[in-house]
Order: structure tokens, then C-alpha cells, then sequence
């Protein structure tokens, strides 16, 4: 209970970080990947303010056994790149080129009512399916 | 290179940012996790996992009500989708499997991985940004689209 509620809270804060930092607008993003055209540099600010702001919490994290709310510790180990992330991270790229939405903004969207993030979101959930369908990795 | 002046919005961008990586840095903290969207979506989609189906829909909902909570405050920012709606079907499709393959997105890889300095989000997150980059600018500058 006491981590859904945490977690509620953590989605809400981090939907109206995506609303203020204008990533729930596709237009911006994909003015932000047009660097040739007329180039809108916001969303590096983003990036750059969450990892600054990330940075000393997700240390302190990995130097603990467990959560501070007593939970297991479950951050993934540092391990080579192989070619699942690889071909993953470029077929996550060119949708993400395609549209300029990627799965937070894509629900926060479906959540202003904008008709346009059904049938992406729709899509994107297929795609997760298809996914999971297929035989875990090799570890 | 041209400067887009008019939409450069510096200040709320590394605002929202910082909210963003609050978010990440207290999900890491307070339940042990990185929080990545695709991941906490695409969890619920895999076959077991019944147990911690509730802070994935929790968290969900959070940012579900998101657009609600600003309007107490705030107008909705502008929204504007220039896809048609094939491009959107086949966008999803990429979006989806291809985080799931690669094990995150913008926020577990982009923001969570690189604030942690691991060298497989660092070289997921130069990948997709390059591919998103090149894609742009063959759609808007090669097809003319």
C-alpha cells in the first residue's frame, strides 16, 4: 500500500515535470531532433536538469541494501552493451524520430484528451505485447 | 543551425527537468527501482509479475492524472501532433517493441542510466538519439514531409 501510494505520487510529480519542461508536446520534440531546420535546444535542458537532479539520489540509492521504504534493492548491474540494446535503442529511435512521442509523454497525452495518442498508445502496447512474446534474454 | 527563439523555453525545461529527476532519483530511493516508463508499462504485459502489478498501475494513474492536477493551476500547455495516423500505428509499434529490446526509454535510460553513468544507457541513449536525429531530418529535409 504504502509503495503504490509512493509510486502515485512519484508518477504525478513526474507527468507535471513533463508538462513544465514542454516534453508532452510532440512539435517541441521534434523540434528539439531537427537540428538542421530551426533548432528549439529546450529539451537538452531537460536532460540536463534531470540527470543533475538524479545524479546524488540514484548514488545514494546504490550504496543502500534496501529502499527506504524497506524494499529490495533492484537497480540493474552495470554490464555491457550488447545487440538487443543496440538494435533496440534504434528501432526506439526512429519511431520516436517518426512521431516525436516517446511512453511517458505518450500517456500523459492520451490523458489531455488529445485524439491523436490513441491509436500511438494502442500501438505502443501491441508492440510491448509482441514483445514479451518473444524468448527472454539469455543471462 | 538556426536558433528557434521563439520556442526556447529554458527556464521551464530545466525546471521540469529537475522535477523529472526528483521523480527518479525518490523512485530509486523509496522503492528500490529505476523508473523507466517502458518498463513499468511493458511489466505489466509479461506473463507473472502478479505482484507487483499494484505500484505499476499506481504509478500509471500518477501520471494519468498529471494534466488534471496543472489545470488546477494552469493552462495545457500546447499539444500538436503533425503524424498522420499510419505514422502514429507504426511509430507506436517501433516505440514499444524497441524499448522493450532495449531495456528503456528516454527516462530509464536517458535520464535514470546516465545519471548513474552506466555505459549501456550512455551507448542506448546515443543510439536513439542519433537514429530519432537522422530520422528527422530525412523526413523534413530529404522527403520534404
Amino acid at each position: 500500500m504504502k509503495s503504490s501510494l509512493t509510486a502515485g505520487f512519484l508518477g504525478l510529480l513526474f507527468g507535471l515535470g513533463l508538462l513544465l519542461a514542454g516534453m508532452a508536446n510532440p512539435a517541441k520534440v521534434s523540434g528539439f531532433l531537427d537540428i538542421a531546420g530551426l533548432w528549439d535546444p529546450s529539451l537538452a535542458l531537460v536532460m540536463v536538469g534531470g540527470i543533475c537532479a538524479a545524479t546524488g539520489l540514484l548514488a545514494w540509492a546504490g550504496h543502500r541494501q534496501r529502499s527506504l521504504l524497506g524494499l529490495p534493492m533492484q537497480l540493474p548491474k552495470p554490464g555491457k552493451p550488447d545487440v538487443r540494446l543496440l538494435l533496440g535503442a534504434a528501432l526506439f529511435g526512429l519511431g520516436w524520430g517518426l512521431a516525436g512521442i516517446c511512453p511517458g509523454p505518450a500517456l500523459l497525452g492520451l490523458a489531455t484528451g488529445e485524439i491523436a495518442f490513441v491509436p500511438f498508445v494502442l500501438a505502443m502496447l501491441a508492440g510491448m505485447g509482441l514483445y514479451s512474446l518473444l524468448p527472454p534474454p539469455r543471462s | 543551425m538556426q536558433l528557434d527563439t521563439l520556442h526556447f523555453t529554458p527556464l521551464a525545461s530545466l525546471s521540469g527537468g529537475v522535477l523529472i529527476g526528483l521523480a527518479a532519483g525518490g523512485f530509486a530511493l523509496l522503492l528500490g527501482r529505476i523508473m523507466g516508463v517502458s518498463g513499468i508499462v511493458g511489466g505489466l504485459l509479461n506473463r507473472g509479475g502478479q505482484g507487483d502489478r499494484a505500484w505499476r498501475l499506481s504509478f500509471i494513474v500518477g501520471l494519468l492524472v498529471a494534466p488534471l492536477v496543472w489545470q488546477l493551476g494552469w493552462r495545457l500547455p500546447d499539444i500538436q501532433v503533425a503524424a498522420g495516423p499510419v505514422t502514429l500505428v507504426l511509430a507506436g509499434l517501433l516505440v514499444g517493441f524497441g524499448t522493450r529490446l532495449g531495456s528503456g526509454c528516454t527516462s530509464g535510460h536517458g535520464v535514470c542510466g546516465l545519471a548513474r553513468g552506466t555505459l549501456r544507457s550512455l551507448i542506448a541513449t546515443m543510439t536513439f538519439m542519433l537514429v530519432a536525429v537522422v530520422t528527422v531530418y530525412i523526413m523534413r529535409h530529404v522527403l520534404g514531409a
